[in-house]
């Protein structure tokens, strides 16, 4: 079931699916692009944003939901300001990757895919992010940080406060 | 254009960004020009020269000294000692080497190489157009416009007995002699950077270390195969390689490089960088199209091969990142070149990013039929902390695992095949015996059952159920029968998996199986993990 939210004025969420589509382009094949665009700003996709991009790409709202919720990504449950993704793939789990999640989940005091009370943070685990030269690593919303221990994991939590 | 007195290399490919290597650039920039030594000293930001561990790394040319692990404090003893007075900093130099001034090209760990795709990766600013056209940067695609037909580069190709880099192996000639002969307009070049495999990122410091190289790549496989347009398909984790690589193709553009009538040639052809947005699967050739087209990433039947009916049902060739970066080099210096690196069977180089139990991690090129033992023990500089090497899984999550009896193994597509492995897309990681083999299944198959796209009942139902099986062995739950039940699980995804996750996603648990049986038996029948890694005891003693 989509996630029913009322978060933003349904009017500013048409003005931003429309810049959106405009910036990207009309045709089906943006679709991803344009649903990154739009996630950009709140960390998920409300059903507002899907209803709107349906509508302004003409699409099934069936088939704009199937691709959103396809990619780990995409959101369309709310999230917080900022995503941490703890990367459990196995060159970082040799690594001690577990050690970095218990620490990370005990700072937070979440669970994985939980989200803070405060909405701050979301946690998440992830595959491989590709730098498993310098694991364990993860990434908060865009940013990647290698060469974890719990204690520097934390420090890099505190920095986002 | 003006002459200085030394090149400073920066590395900043993503391994050495982590290790904080944008603020000693900053911090060199900022100790030269405080110095008013910019007209002296050039500062250059450059892709990874291999030593990953070993970051940030710097070179200071003409003397080709490396620095590792460099932080902003080093910077004004590098300025005043190594700039200024031509003194080597010692306890810079690569690990335990200092006051013999040994500069990295000639440790073991490049000495082993041989840098064909990475040519230039490490040597040239990626962010500049001009740094790859001074180090032969689209001349293999001059060649080709100049002095051969389509079907002429394609002949080459095939001669060269290229395989594909992404993992399957495929012969990348016969790819694009299907696409040539497709029938069917217009035709697609697809780059396949979703480069998802756990333990490889070559792809991405390939991107990040010399984007014009794949570019070329591209044009020359267009000019091939008679497409106009091509299409890059980068992991949307990989943000540095989506800047960077969008900067790169402007640049082409601006230099009449890509766009119409390239060279003068009659010849057009354009590139658009594509996102992913993580999804392992869209790796798959079939499944990154759909992607592509804006759709969930879920694989396609085969056939129709994308050759035949690709992207929007049209004739398109899709290959790997370094496959395509081998295509400049074969055309320059031609099919028997590239034969005689190699192995008979697998011509040409492979780059590979080692990591896990080794001293030295990184991004590695090495000539096919090298054995493992060479990469671990020589370019990988051996097992650190006195620990014993125990395997080493080739190929990423869906490679199979190499135990030390097959140490002495030369890495080639039937060789590994031999064992039950496979070459895979470039991904090494090194296992000590600290480690417990039911224990990294876990991780395997938590990975698998994660990414099972959920389309065919196989691979969805599969993974879930390995999963569940090898959790309860983890934990000390499991049953003889459970190992039974595992084979033909493995043994039905194997076979009628949709994909080629579906398919591949038992082998790390066969080789597993194959070769650490007795883990598996130990935490079955004693409930006993060998290595210690789990415990002692897992879940209680069992009689």
């Amino acid at each position: 079931m989509i996630m029913l939210c009322s978060c933003r004025e349904v009017k500013i969420v048409r003005e931003d699916v429309k810049e959106a589509v405009q910036r990207c382009g009309r045709e089906k094949h943006q679709l991803l692009e344009i649903l990154g665009q739009l996630q950009k700003g709140t960390n998920f996709l409300e059903r507002d944003t899907l209803v709107a991009v349906a509508e302004e790409l003409d699409l099934p709202l069936a088939e704009v939901y199937g691709t959103a919720t396809f990619y780990s990504l995409y959101s369309t449950k709310p999230r917080g300001r900022y995503v941490v993704r703890v990367c459990e793939s196995a060159p970082c789990h040799i690594d001690g990757a577990a050690d970095i999640l218990a620490a990370v989940k005990a700072h937070l005091g979440v669970a994985v895919d939980e989200t803070t009370d405060n909405s701050q943070f979301t946690l998440e685990t992830t595959s491989c992010l590709g730098v498993c030269s310098v694991g364990p690593a993860m990434m908060i919303n865009d940013e990647v940080y290698g060469n974890l221990t719990p204690d520097r994991a934390v420090e890099i939590l505190q920095s986002y406060n | 254009m003006s002459i200085h007195r030394s090149h400073i290399l920066v590395c900043s490919g993503s391994n050495c960004t982590l290790r904080a290597s944008v603020p000693v650039r900053m911090a060199l920039r900022a100790a030269i020009a405080d110095q008013g030594l910019d007209k002296e000293f050039k500062v250059i930001e450059t892709g990874c020269f291999g030593l990953c561990q070993e970051g940030p790394i710097m070179v200071i040319y003409p003397e080709g000294i490396h620095y590792c692990g460099v932080q902003p404090d080093d910077i004004d003893e590098i300025v005043e000692t190594h700039l200024k007075k031509g003194r080597v900093v010692n306890r810079l130099l690569y690990r335990g080497e200092a006051e013999q001034e040994v500069t990295l090209p000639s440790t073991p760990f490049y000495q082993r190489q041989h840098r064909v795709v990475l040519r230039n990766v490490g040597a040239v600013d990626p962010e500049n157009i001009e740094e790859s056209l001074a180090r032969d940067g689209y001349q293999g695609l001059a060649k080709a416009l100049d002095t051969m037909s389509p079907r002429d580069v394609v002949q080459t190709m095939l001669d060269s007995g290229l395989q594909g880099r992404g993992g399957a192996g495929f012969p990348a000639g016969r790819k694009w002699d299907f696409t040539l002969r497709a029938s069917g307009e217009p035709k697609y070049v697809v780059c396949n950077a979703d480069e998802g495999e756990p333990g490889t990122s070559k792809d991405r410091l390939i991107l990040e270390g010399d984007p014009h190289a794949v570019i070329e790549g591209m044009a020359i496989a267009g000019y091939a195969v008679g497409a106009s347009q091509g299409f890059i398909y980068i992991r949307g984790e990989y943000q540095l390689s989506l800047q960077r690589f969008r900067k790169a193709v402007e640049q082409a553009r601006e230099y009449g490089l890509l766009g119409s009538d390239i060279l003068g040639s009659g010849f057009s052809f354009n590139v658009e960088v594509r996102s992913g947005a993580g999804a392992y699967v869209c790796g798959e050739e079939t499944a990154l199209l759909n992607s592509l087209e804006g759709r969930r990433g879920e694989p396609r039947y085969k056939p129709p091969f994308p050759a035949n009916e690709g992207l929007w049902g049209k004739p398109t060739l899709i290959n790997n990142v370094e496959t395509l970066a081998n295509a400049a080099p074969i055309l320059m210096h031609g099919a028997q070149w590239y034969r005689s690196l190699g192995s008979e069977d697998c011509p040409g180089t492979k780059v590979f990013t080692l990591s896990g139990d080794v001293a030295n991690r990184g991004l590695i090129e090495v000539p096919m039929g090298i054995t493992l033992r060479e990469i671990v023990e020589d370019i990988g500089g051996g097992i650190p902390g006195g620990r014993q090497f125990k395997m080493a899984q080739i190929g990423g999550t869906s490679g199979g695992c190499i135990p030390a009896e097959h140490l002495d193994i030369p890495i080639d597509i039937p060789h590994l095949d031999d064992v039950g492995a496979s070459l895979g897309s470039g991904a090494l990681l090194i296992v000590d015996d600290s480690h417990c083999m039911v224990d990294l299944s876990k991780t395997f198959l938590h990975f698998f059952a994660h990414e099972s796209c959920g389309q065919c009942t196989p691979c969805r139902e599969g993974t879930m159920l390995m999963r569940k099986l090898v959790d309860g062995i983890a934990a000390g739950s499991g049953t003889r029968k459970d190992l039974e039940l595992l084979e033909r699980i493995t043994a039905t995804m194997r076979k009628a998996s949709l994909c080629g996750l579906g398919q591949t996603a038992p082998t790390p648990v066969l080789t597993a199986l194959r070769y650490f049986s007795d883990e598996y038996e130990a935490h079955i029948d004693s409930g006993r993990c060998i290595s210690g890694a789990c415990g002692v005891a897992v879940g209680g003693m069992k009689s």
